[in-house]
């Protein structure tokens, strides 16, 4: 219910929303779930496994119960915490886990059998038959058991990734982290200061407490201010960090309360120095029963009392064993909020405002479906029932030591505050402050970040100012309790349903481990990575294994602090951000002409350029075959890797990447060139052009030029430094185009503004010509056996020299080929791609062995010849073709000895390339087989097991087509 | 006779304006990568003294302004905007079309950036002057500080489609943030 004059925003306007369907009005200003409780909502959501009724147990982003969904369909959002999920005009949620209906959950069977499915009966369980655990009993446990989902349709919500630097980054706007900003922004320090709430403030804004004469929220609003004027300041609300990596880098979570902008940012900030003041979160108690709805942390009836104006209750009761918590009974009562007792575990606890206080008692056991109704307590008299419809328990305080713990840190027990504070240097630069670092006061709080604001300063060889305000210092009284003995289950982790004989349970099979207990009980998983239960489970398990809780030791916390969706981090990557598009000059051409294009790296290259009559791709393909085997065809070949190589001593260089000699190439003429690693193996091929006495440029394939290009830097700086030589890709400049047929020449000569002819341009050569003004580079090369040449010009020229060609082409009786044709083309000649050189693959096996010169050393040379790589058993290049010439092939398929069985232990090698070839009428192969060469002739079997093909094929020469190379030379 | 007609890389894509950000394609004229050879640092830096009034850059620097010189890498920087004199101690290769550069000016112009460049670009770190090789979202390339507001971005000629639409996106998000 609302408390009329209560709440940090008096003026706030009213919002409609709906939970499960109903409609209901909150306020600006307000969570879902101060907005659900201020309609009297209790009941939000059902547990994970036994499908309990839950409510809201928390104020902030370690809600375990409040989890809902909002949006439809492809925007569909699951496990939104409602505790941290503002309210805007027209939210629509929903809550998860419950069939038909959040009240009348069909699951909740599982409480009933709950003995039956406690922690590991899973494991226990359903160990037979084997075969079911996959098929039958792991889906119907994962449909019984689970949170909200996905809506499985591609999210269309905009999600950003972006990047911040600063000198310090301040985590936590709560007293500390204010004052910690304050003091170093006003030093000169640049600043950002990140807090995962809607406001700062922190827990200022949830408590009564005056700060330099003025209330908390006041004094917060009047910081916030100063900061927010200053230009080396940067205020993210609503930004959770939630990861601490490497070299000062943080990943935060900023979540936009923009409808129709981004809906979330994935940030990553750098930082020379970070303070933690993430504070502490309130634990609770295990007694019997103590998570049914009503039943709430101390600290967050506070919050929703004095931030919201909401009081979760009318009737409350507290139960607590320190004194921090009696202050919800005081301002519950100021509000004018009935308090029917105040049960504290401790025999000596002070009385602190007009309450009925229960020294020494225990709440045993509770009552209420759907929401909480009695307590039982346990007192020095006997047993008590007291009526009451919100009990808001504390078992003290965890330092949030979370980020301290990102970097492998462990954090240090300490008896004085009962929990965990953060290990010295657990992150690198980072140092923590506040309630953090187990500093409970107020003042405490805002002394230690002014001083670790000030040191952080003075390491930036800045002069701070130490400056703190008066404020409350109480001491942190508090008295161990972790659990309180009763009938009935003890909840630890809400979020996962794990209960303290659960913990007890796993030590009891010797998962004494506090890792082993956390496996076999899954406490501390999912969403909420037990922030709230970890403390406590940790101590059931010390008491179990009979030891102290600092031997027992904590489970590791990792990143992310809360959840963060992949949508965030993965901003920017769907649709055509996945990846960068490469296009050539002649794409918009290409497309014109209806090719379907295909990737090759990131490249995007023209499949085949199909005609209206032709109905399959392979007409279209045999078409382009035809213009290149009978006139002319033309082919962008700009994506292969092209790199200039300049220097004195650039050909000794070649001569060392190489396997073979480039120092005696002559200027203006081109050489293939076969790239062995150092492990002897196949690199990469390409041909290779002396444009100068000490200038090179070498092609690579398209796929391998990154490579390629890291190669040569690895060679230059660190194995051949003495050689002087220097390299660029000038892939990007030139626009290349293959154009190839026994018309080639005469098409060029229509282009070129001087007529070349054979005895100045043969085979193998290269050189400098001109195009309309335009100086080009022309290389006579071939890849399709044909009479052909390159053609570069600077890539501003290529889309419309690559329309003049095709034009030209089409006027002679060719045109454009795609790759499919340039695919046939290259394995009618038996020439090798990556399809060959896959890595495993050494110059020998392609019969390329004396390519490799023992008249110099390369890399890759002595590697090459080591025993076993040149021994006939070796799977050497072939070519296949079926002997029934409608026989088909597959590549991917294995060969096996004509009439052996098709098995691995048969296998005589493979097959790399098929094609159908149309100048030859039928398929033909090239592959690796054992001792190949000496086997032609021989008859084979392919057997393709996936593609249930089996073919007889006969081992042929991988050249089909003009074996004496005469057509290129022509 | 061929007649060869230039098309810059951005043709069609460019330029725009989205939110207070202005993107535009900028030709800077002939771009040479110069790499001097071992031990010919200091007579290549002196031949472009005496052309332009400027040397080879140090590592992470942009010199002059029409023309101008950037540091691309190791040993390596980027003359633009004038022919590339002889220069014996030194590889010259000429990438006059193997980049697409485009200046991206505006008050949020190091928000959009943000989005995009991994590296720190406020002002008393990355000033005027300053350049740096780094990733332009998923490309390579390099970002200059031109002006208070003023960045160009180089990445390769063939990602200028995905050069466009990393940067529209990248504004969207900032303009989208404005208008709240």
């Amino acid at each position: 219910m609302r408390i009329a004059g209560k709440g940090l925003n008096p003026n706030a306007k009213p919002l409609t929303f709906t939970f499960d369907g109903r409609t209901y009005t909150g306020l600006e200003g307000d969570t879902l779930a101060s907005a659900l409780l201020a309609n009297g909502v209790r009941l939000v959501g059902r547990s994970f496994k036994y499908h309990r009724p839950r409510g809201i147990l928390t104020a902030g982003s370690e809600e375990p119960n409040a989890l809902v969904t909002t949006g439809e369909g492809p925007a569909q959002d699951p496990n939104q915490r409602a505790t941290t999920l503002e309210l805007y005009d027209g939210l629509v949620a929903r809550s998860q886990n419950a069939w038909p209906s959040l009240k009348y959950d069909a699951m909740a069977i599982n409480d009933i059998a709950s003995p039956f499915l406690s922690a590991g009966f899973y494991y226990k369980t359903f160990m037979w038959p084997q075969s079911f655990w996959e098929k039958l009993y792991e889906p119907i446990i994962r449909r019984a058991a689970g949170l909200g989902a996905l809506s499985g349709q591609a999210n269309e919500d905009l999600y950003e990734k972006v990047f911040a630097h600063c000198d310090v980054l301040v985590i936590g706007a709560g007293p500390s982290g204010i004052m910690a900003a304050l003091t170093a922004a006003r030093a000169g320090a640049d600043v950002i200061l990140a807090d995962e709430s809607s406001e700062y403030g922190g827990r200022l804004l949830s408590e009564t407490f005056d700060v330099g004469g003025q209330p908390g929220a006041n004094w917060v609003a009047d910081q916030i201010a100063e900061l927010a004027a200053m230009d080396n300041v940067r205020l993210m609300s609503r930004t959770t960090v939630t990861g601490a990596y490497d070299q000062g880098t943080f990943g935060a979570l900023e979540q936009l309360n923009a409808r129709g902008g981004p809906k979330e940012c994935f940030w990553r900030i750098v930082c020379k120095h970070s303070v933690l003041c993430a504070g502490a979160l309130e634990r609770p108690i295990a007694f019997p029963n103590n998570d049914r709805p009503g039943i709430m942390m101390a600290s967050a009836v506070r919050s929703y009392l004095n931030r919201c104006g909401v009081a979760p209750g009318r009737t409350v009761s507290v139960f607590c064993n320190n004194d921090d918590a009696h202050r919800t009974a005081v301002d519950l009562i100021d509000a004018g909020v009935d308090v029917a007792a105040v049960i504290d575990s401790r025999t000596d606890a002070p009385t602190m405002g007009q309450y009925r206080l229960i020294k020494g008692g225990r709440v045993i056991g509770t009552k209420g479906r759907h929401r909480v109704t009695h307590v039982s307590v346990s007192t020095a008299e006997g047993i008590e029932h007291i009526s009451t419809d919100c009990l808001a328990m504390s078992g003290g305080w965890n330092p949030t030591v979370h980020l301290t713990c990102h970097m492998n840190g462990r954090p240090d027990w300490n008896d004085a505050v009962l929990s965990f504070v953060p290990g010295e240097n657990a992150v690198p630069n980072m140092s923590v402050a506040g309630s953090a670092a187990g500093h409970m006061s107020t003042l405490a709080c805002l002394t230690s970040g002014a001083e670790i604001g000030a040191d952080v300063a003075r390491g930036l060889c800045l002069s701070p100012k130490v400056v703190v305000p008066t404020a409350e210092d109480a001491p942190y009284r508090i008295e161990a309790l972790w659990q309180v003995e009763g009938k009935g289950r003890k909840w630890l982790d809400f979020q996962n349903d794990v209960h303290v004989k659960d913990v007890q349970l796993a030590a009891q099979e010797n998962f004494r481990s506090v890792e082993h207990m956390k496996r076999y009980t899954t406490q501390g998983m999912a969403t909420d990575q037990g922030k709230n239960s970890n403390v406590q489970a940790l101590a059931v398990l010390a008491d179990a294994t009979g030891r102290g809780i600092p031997d027992t030791g904590t489970t590791t916390f990792r990143p992310p602090y809360v959840p963060v969706s992949i949508g965030a981090m993965g901003a920017g990557g769907q649709g055509k951000g996945f990846a960068p598009e490469r296009l050539t000059t002649s794409h918009q051409a290409s497309v014109d002409r209806g090719a379907p294009m295909i990737e090759a790296g990131l490249w995007y290259r023209p499949s085949y350029f199909p005609k209206p009559t032709e109905t399959t791709w392979l007409d279209s393909c045999n078409r382009e075959v035809g213009y290149v085997r009978n006139a002319v065809g033309v082919c962008d070949v700009s994506t292969l890797g092209k790199i200039d190589i300049q220097g004195p001593d650039a050909a000794a260089f070649l001569d060392f990447v190489y396997c073979n000699t480039f120092s005696t190439l002559k200027e203006n003429r081109v050489r293939y060139g076969l790239m062995l690693r150092e492990d002897g193996h196949v690199m990469d091929d390409g041909t290779t052009a002396r444009i100068g006495p000490n200038h090179y440029v070498m092609t690579t394939t398209t796929a391998a030029a990154g490579q390629v290009m890291t190669h040569l830097e690895w060679v230059a700086q660190a194995l051949r430094p003495d050689l002087n030589v220097r390299f660029a890709s000038v892939t990007e400049h030139w626009a290349q185009f293959a154009i190839a047929g026994s018309k080639a020449r005469e098409l060029l000569n229509t282009m070129l503004d001087d007529p070349i002819d054979d005895d100045q341009w043969p085979f193998m050569s290269c050189g400098v010509v001109s195009l309309g003004g335009v100086s080009a580079r022309l290389f006579r090369i071939s890849f399709s056996g044909e009479h052909a040449y390159e053609l570069a010009v600077p890539a501003r020229f290529g889309a419309s020299l690559f329309r003049q060609l095709v034009a030209q082409a089409e006027g002679m009786g060719g045109g454009a080929y795609g790759m499919e044709a340039l695919n046939v083309l290259r394995i009618e000649k038996g020439f090798i791609t990556h399809a060959e050189i896959h890595g495993r693959i050494t110059a020998f096996d392609l019969g390329l062995d004396r390519l490799v010169s023992q008249k110099k050393d390369c890399i890759g040379n002595a590697a090459s010849r080591r025993e076993g790589l040149l021994a006939p058993q070796r799977e050497q290049l072939v070519g296949l073709k079926p002997v029934d010439k409608a026989g088909k092939m597959t590549a991917g398929a294995h060969l096996f000895g004509n009439g052996a069985d098709a098995v691995s232990a048969n296998d005589q090698g493979y097959v790399t390339s098929v094609c159908f070839s149309p100048t030859l009428g039928h398929s033909i192969g090239m592959g690796f087989l054992i001792d190949g060469p000496n086997r032609i002739g021989e008859r084979i079997q392919l057997v393709d097991h996936m593609r249930d093909v089996q073919t007889l094929c006969e081992v042929c020469s991988p050249v089909f087509f003009d074996p004496d190379g005469g057509r290129a030379r022509g | 006779m061929a007649k060869l007609i230039p098309s810059p890389p951005c043709a069609g894509l460019l330029p725009k304006t989205i939110g207070s950000l202005a993107i535009r394609e900028v030709d800077v004229g002939p771009i040479t990568l110069i790499a001097p050879f071992s031990g010919g640092g200091s007579a290549t830096s002196d031949v472009l003294k005496a052309e332009f009034g400027f040397g080879f850059p140090s590592p992470n620097r942009a010199l002059g302004e029409n023309p101008r010189i950037a540091w691309f890498g190791l040993n390596q920087a980027l003359l633009m905007g004038a022919a590339c004199p002889a220069l014996p101690q030194a590889a010259c290769v000429d990438q006059s079309d193997g980049w697409v550069i485009v200046c991206l000016e505006g008050a949020k112009v190091q928000d959009v950036l943000a989005r995009v460049v991994p590296i720190d670009l406020r002002a008393p770190v990355f000033k005027q002057g300053h350049t740096a090789r780094t990733l332009v979202g998923h490309m390579h390339g390099a970002v200059t500080r031109m002006g208070d507001q003023r960045f160009e971005l180089t990445a390769m000629r063939s990602m200028a489609a995905t050069l466009v639409h990393e940067l529209e996106r990248a504004a969207l998000g900032v303009s989208a943030r404005s208008s709240q």
